[in-house]
């Protein structure tokens, strides 16, 4: 996994609400079984019509819109588990989702990858979204040290959560498995005084 | 103290707790499919690590596989490739498969219950979304993503932290003709399709304890389309008695012994909930949807909202345009060409009887397609044997082989852009069954109406 510390980018802005993994990767594209690719069908029914031809009025193909920040409505990721959709998104070239809500499965999937999910107020969000439409080279700076989303034009910073743990796995670069795999002893211990054995 | 159910089978898996509030949580069985295990396995390969605990891995095929011709070679090239990636990977590593042509394959969600391997008090993944289905047997059973596939089989384990708990209680009778299909579309239109996000929904009251446990299933299997992590029901004779002599349940001295530690199981008295929700099952009509999440749905003879919640203007607006729906509308009458009965949701044997029943004897209307996927070969075998295929083939219904079908269309079995399709199955998402495809989702008894009719209907003056 890449490490993550400080994102200073432009927004691409899409204010739907609740949307879910089969918009963001539908599933006839999860047939592949190695990670890489998924990026190309990011958004695909938005994206494009049933001829391949671009949508002009989707935010992906509009050009005044660019960079690493993908700014998206509230409860982000419902519904199916995939991480192929974290994978798309990240694929695609997006290292920041902010949204004033995510769905819990694809959080834990984002950050699984090195994508950082950044929760903002409602209000926040709105205000973020107007600013952005409005002025599409706006810049926002992701500070995961200070956990901080900072909007130098407004000059005014917004806190955010993240787990400790996950914080240090994306400072450094670390995932779960190889911490899991060291506690492989208490693991076994456990194994022995299961409260019922299955 | 008092602990709800959800922290006493919590408890009893956390092999030790970090600091910073994580617990390393123990996972008693590991469910995998073809299409989010292929990464993981080789992720596992790539850092060469061994696969720690196989015998507690079950997989099938399932969201790819053809519903005719079984027997065949699959025919997309795509979905052959990752079929055959599961079939090779569990060879390889070791891990029991219920593949095509098994006795057992099926929709995974529907063979871990029907051979006993899903057990009250165990903690249960796949990763799959609707893995809350087996919840409904006083389980920890969850959906995750393919890295946390991938650390259960390098390790058995997870990082989680300790779920919010809410408890959803129904009580009284349901009217006839309402099935726990609506009951959980019911819930689910109230609390919206966010609306228990960070939790683990513990279901309770009268109406819930009156269930069978294929309705259990349904309602549990639906906890995510609100955001849930997972759904849970406090097991029960029902649910003893459902399991008892099932393939892989516990035998002799041993049933005894589960018995008495699953009559453990349940939420103490006092125990506190973070939230809870208070339902009256008499309230509940039959149900259909919309939209395009789950959350957006209605009672059959009501219509359309014309006020939507704050904050949900632009996805509601967009929903219905989707749909070719207008606020305010009234769907009775709207003509429909797709009728599904299947996916996790609804393709167990109790589901099929339902159809049966009521299509015997009758005819589907002639512009309607109507398709029944049952959700395993047990489930087939089943059906077959009392004769339902023969009565749904009578009445225009095509019975097809199992596997997760028209759900979610990676198969051919798909419907066609701008066509309505009455569903059974849980998600109403844009082109979830196809691109375009427009999605009502609805209970078996419904769906198979619809069949009948052609249309849209409220089924309460159809029961006789
Ligand atoms: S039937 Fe549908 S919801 Fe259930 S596991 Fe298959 S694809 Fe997922």
């Amino acid at each position: 996994m890449e490490k993550f510390e400080v994102l200073q980018s432009t927004a691409v802005p899409l204010p739907t609400e609740n949307i879910d993994t089969d918009q963001i990767i539908p599933a006839r594209f999860l047939k592949a079984t190695s990670r890489e690719g998924f990026g190309e069908n990011l958004f695909r029914d938005w994206r494009y019509d049933s001829n391949g031809n671009r949508k002009e009025d989707f935010v992906l193909n509009d050009t005044r819109y660019k960079g690493q920040i993908l700014l998206v409505g509230k409860n982000f990721g419902c519904g199916s588990s995939r991480e192929h959709a974290a994978w798309a998104i990240y694929d695609a070239g997006f290292r920041v989702v902010i949204s004033s809500s995510f769905a819990d499965i694809f959080r834990g999937n984002a950050l699984n990858n090195g994508l950082l999910p950044v929760e903002v107020s409602a209000e926040v969000l709105e205000r973020l979204f107007a600013q952005v439409e409005q002025e599409p080279q706006t810049q926002l700076i992701v500070d995961l040290q200070g956990q901080v989303l900072r909007v130098p034009v407004w000059e005014e910073a917004f806190a955010f959560d993240i787990d400790a743990y996950k914080k240090e796995c994306l400072l450094h670069g670390y995932d779960d498995i190889d911490f899991l795999v060291s506690q492989k002893e208490a693991i076994e211990a456990y194994e022995k005084t299961r409260p019922w054995e299955y | 103290m008092a602990r709800t159910l959800v922290d006493k089978i919590w408890d009893a898996h956390v092999v030790r707790s970090i600091p910073g509030g994580l617990d390393v949580f123990y996972i008693d069985k590991h469910l995998i499919h073809e299409v989010t295990s292929p990464q993981a396995f080789e992720e596992l390969e790539a850092r060469g690590l061994p696969l720690y605990r196989r015998e507690q891995i079950v997989a099938t095929a399932d969201h790819n596989v053809p519903t005719r011709n079984q027997h065949l070679p699959i025919q997309d090239p795509l979905s052959r490739s990752q079929v055959s990636k599961l079939t090779e990977n569990c060879q390889k590593f070791g891990v029991e498969l219920f593949g095509l042509g098994h006795q057992h394959q099926g929709i995974v969600h529907v063979i871990g219950p029907e051979l006993g391997i899903t057990q009250p008090g165990m903690t249960i993944v796949c990763g799959d979304s609707h893995t809350s289905t087996h919840g409904a047997f006083g389980a920890i059973a969850f959906g995750i993503g393919t890295s946390q596939v991938t650390q259960v089989m390098a390790s058995q384990c997870l990082l989680l932290s300790r779920p919010k708990k809410m408890r959803i209680t129904i009580d009284g009778q349901l009217q006839r003709g309402v099935s726990a299909k609506d009951l959980v579309l019911h819930v689910i239109s109230v609390l919206g399709t966010g609306g228990a996000t960070g939790y683990f929904v513990e279901y309770a009251g009268s109406a819930i304890r009156s269930l069978s446990m294929e309705g259990r299933m349904t309602v549990c299997n639906m906890s995510i389309e609100m955001g849930a992590r997972g759904g849970m029901i406090a097991p029960d004779a029902t649910t003893f008695t459902y399991m008892k002599g099932r393939p892989y349940a516990p035998e002799g001295a041993k049933w005894e012994q589960a018995v008495a530690y699953w009559g453990t199981l349940f939420s103490d008295e006092d125990a506190v909930f973070d939230a809870e929700y208070k339902f009256e099952a008499e309230a509940i009509a039959p149900m259909i949807t919309y939209g395009t999440n789950p959350g957006m749905g209605m009672a059959l003879h009501t219509a359309i909202p014309t006020n939507v919640a704050a904050g949900e203007a632009a996805s509601f607006e967009k929903s219905l345009k989707y749909m070719g729906f207008a606020p305010g509308e009234s769907l009775l009458g709207k003509e429909i060409s797709y009728v599904f009965i299947g996916s996790c949701t609804n393709s167990r044997i109790e589901d099929l009887r339902v159809v049966a029943e009521y299509v015997k004897g009758k005819q589907k209307a002639p512009h309607v397609e109507a398709i029944v996927v049952p959700g395993s070969k047990q489930v087939e075998t089943q059906a077959k044997a009392e004769g339902l295929d023969k009565i749904l083939a009578d009445a225009g219904f095509e019975l097809r082989e199992p596997g997760c079908s028209a759900c979610l269309a990676m198969n051919e079995d798909k419907i066609p852009a701008g066509a309505y399709c009455v569903s059974t199955s849980n998600r109403n998402f844009e082109g979830r069954q196809g691109p375009g495809a427009r999605t009502l989702l609805a209970s078996p008894l419904v769906a198979a109406i619809t069949a009948v009719e052609g249309k849209i209907v409220d089924i309460t003056q159809y029961l006789n």
